[in-house]
């Protein structure tokens, strides 16, 4: 923890960077996300387990954006949304500097998207035992009794769209849930407009979701959203061999075309 | 009404929740649902929870659903016809277990939803809803009601006020006709109550400002930075509005079908981008700092000056359902500081 408050103090005094993202403590010893734009106050980062909010999506909040360059204390899921916002075409290479930890403990600083894939390639990126597990009893229900179960989450939703913004991927300034002419999806928090929106959701982060989670911690009546991703991330791995987030220049899957392809009907 | 005193015994409860079922009113009262507490309807005191503090959700669901219906409408070769919402369906609510914030909370939206106009949904629904809430015997580092003008033994928009004593039985207070008028269900539920020092049984929740100071600085720091240092971790989402019990802010939304259609009125919150953003593509409140400052602007300026009520009971909810940790109390005592 002492080598991130360092490296941070580091870059703020150097100038090399204007703003570090990080985390710190509340008053109620909660960890919550953290701006730095001073050296002394470098001594306000920590890193522990309780670090789990993705700070990916601070980096292109204007506010912040505003102060200068940016660095961001980052974990596993900061990198990857790194990557699978530079495929997508949100940031630039050189543009933000990643403070990371390796797997030996070691705090590193990645500049460059070469630097961060070459990162994430120590770490394994695939789902945990546990989420499998989840996913295999979720996906053990019958059609109607996984109908049912997620009928009955989405009840509870509020349409407060803390999953939305929670989230590093859902970066539209306009999101399809807001556009009216035509409106897509409905605005009232009722069944159709629940469900329509959450499925809308999932489907827009098919193949661009890391696995943060935080849109289920995000939530605040519990709706385990990051059951929707976790099946996701298994088809596409199964299907395609396709993981987001490892490199700044894969091409996004579901809108690629190969000649090797397996289905036949666009040749 | 002068307060009747009654004693009410833990069985008795029961008795009363059976009563009142059979009357045909519905029960709303705390109910553990996984992780989180929430209203729900029960038939039987054993549904209630025992030990929480206070629901995630509040009670304002009950005269301000998340969306509800305003009117039907048809259009036809005559014209358009319109058809309401049917006010003399709402049920009989009785809500068994609010905590007096959430209580006090429903009069802060009554002063919204009467200040131009007379919300007739709000009050009809309101109209048909008796609150029974209970004092607060502890609380946590979130709640701040002796800040925002409460306290964990205010009986404030209650029609029947409960207190726990040692026994398990309740100290019920009557507070209103309303609540009289539930107690005539059964009577004799409802015992002579000994002498009871009421102020034995309630938590002791530490004030951190004057509620008035807050008020009075608040006006005075519009310009001020602070706005931008607290909300730079702000995601912008709804969830503190709407597990609010005094945000009232809502949109309007038509659902059609061929030549039918109905109107809907869905929560909305200020904290969202698009709560302010015009046609033209201009919007007053470009960043996330202007829409926090305006929530708590709101709660703490404009509505004291409209409505001489506060917008805010200091529950903590927000707080407790921010998914960044924004800590309206820790970010009103910094207001308040400021020279």
């Amino acid at each position: 923890m002492l080598e991130i408050k360092q490296k941070a103090r580091e870059l703020l005094e150097s100038g090399k960077a204007q703003v570090v993202i990080g985390y710190g403590k509340g008053p109620n010893n909660t960890t919550r996300a953290i701006f730095v734009r001073k050296p002394e106050d470098a001594d306000k980062l920590v890193l522990d387990d309780t670090c789990v909010q993705n700070l990916a999506l601070y980096i292109y909040k204007h506010e912040v954006r505003h102060f200068g360059k940016e660095a961001v204390v980052a974990t596993l899921p900061v990198l990857r949304s790194l990557l699978q916002l530079a495929s997508e075409n949100q940031v630039k290479d050189n543009e933000i500097i990643a403070i990371a930890i390796t797997p030996d403990n070691k705090v590193v600083e990645l500049d460059s998207f070469a630097a961060i894939e070459e990162h994430v390639r120590l770490f394994n990126t695939g789902l945990t035992e546990d989420e499998k597990d989840l996913l295999k009893k979720i996906n053990a229900m019958g059609l109607e009794e996984r109908w049912a179960f997620w009928n009955k989450e989405f009840s509870k939703c509020i349409k407060c769209y803390a999953c939305r913004q929670s989230c590093p991927m859902c970066y539209c300034p306009r999101c399809a849930a807001e556009v009216n002419q035509p409106q897509w999806i409905p605005v009232a928090a009722h069944q159709h407009g629940n469900i329509e929106w959450h499925i809308m959701r999932a489907m827009h982060l098919a193949g661009r979701c890391i696995n943060c989670g935080d849109c289920a911690r995000a939530c605040p009546v519990d709706i385990p959203l990051n059951l929707l991703t976790y099946n996701l991330i298994e088809e596409l791995n199964n299907e395609f061999k396709y993981t987001a987030g490892l490199s700044a220049s894969q091409t996004y899957v579901l809108s690629t075309w190969k000649l090797e392809d397996k289905e036949t009907f666009i040749r | 009404m002068d307060t009747e005193n009654k004693l009410l015994k833990k069985a008795s409860l029961q008795k009363l929740i059976e009563k009142l079922n059979a009357d045909g009113k519905k029960i709303l009262a705390p109910v553990i649902k996984g992780k989180r507490v929430e209203f729900g309807l029960i038939t039987s005191s054993d549904q209630m929870a025992d030990d929480y503090i206070v629901t995630n959700q509040s009670v304002k669901s009950v005269a301000f659903p998340k969306f509800e219906k305003l009117f039907s409408y048809e259009v036809t070769k005559e014209g358009i016809t319109q058809a309401d919402t049917g006010y003399s369906t709402f049920p009989e609510f009785v809500i068994l277990g609010a905590r007096p914030c959430d209580a006090n909370a429903l009069g802060s939206i009554g002063a919204i939803f009467n200040w131009d106009y007379h919300d007739k949904l709000y009050f009809d629904r309101l109209e048909k809803t008796t609150m029974i809430s209970t004092s607060c015997s502890k609380c946590d580092d979130y709640c701040f009601c002796t800040s925002a003008g409460g306290h964990p033994g205010s009986t404030k928009g209650s029609d029947i006020q409960l207190t726990r004593l040692e026994t398990g039985d309740y100290f019920a207070e009557i507070l209103t006709e309303k609540g009289k008028k539930l107690t005539s269900v059964s009577p004799d539920l409802f015992e002579t109550a000994p002498s009871v020092d009421k102020s034995k049984y309630l938590a002791e929740v530490p004030v951190k400002f004057k509620v008035d100071e807050a008020v009075a600085k608040v006006k005075t720091v519009f310009e001020n930075e602070l706005w931008l240092d607290q909300s730079l971790r702000c995601i912008g989402c709804g969830a503190c509005a709407f597990v609010c019990p005094t945000c009232a802010c809502f949109d309007i939304q038509d659902e059609t079908k061929g030549k039918n259609g109905i109107r809907l009125r869905c929560w909305d919150s200020c904290g969202l981008s698009l709560f302010t953003l015009h046609t033209s593509g201009h919007n007053p409140r470009e960043v996330q700092s202007q829409r926090w400052r305006q929530r708590i602007m709101h709660k703490f300026a404009y509505m004291p000056e409209r409505q001489n009520v506060t917008g805010c009971v200091g529950c903590g909810r927000c707080s407790r359902a921010c998914p960044v940790d924004m800590n309206i109390m820790e970010h009103l005592i910094n207001i308040v500081e400021v020279k």
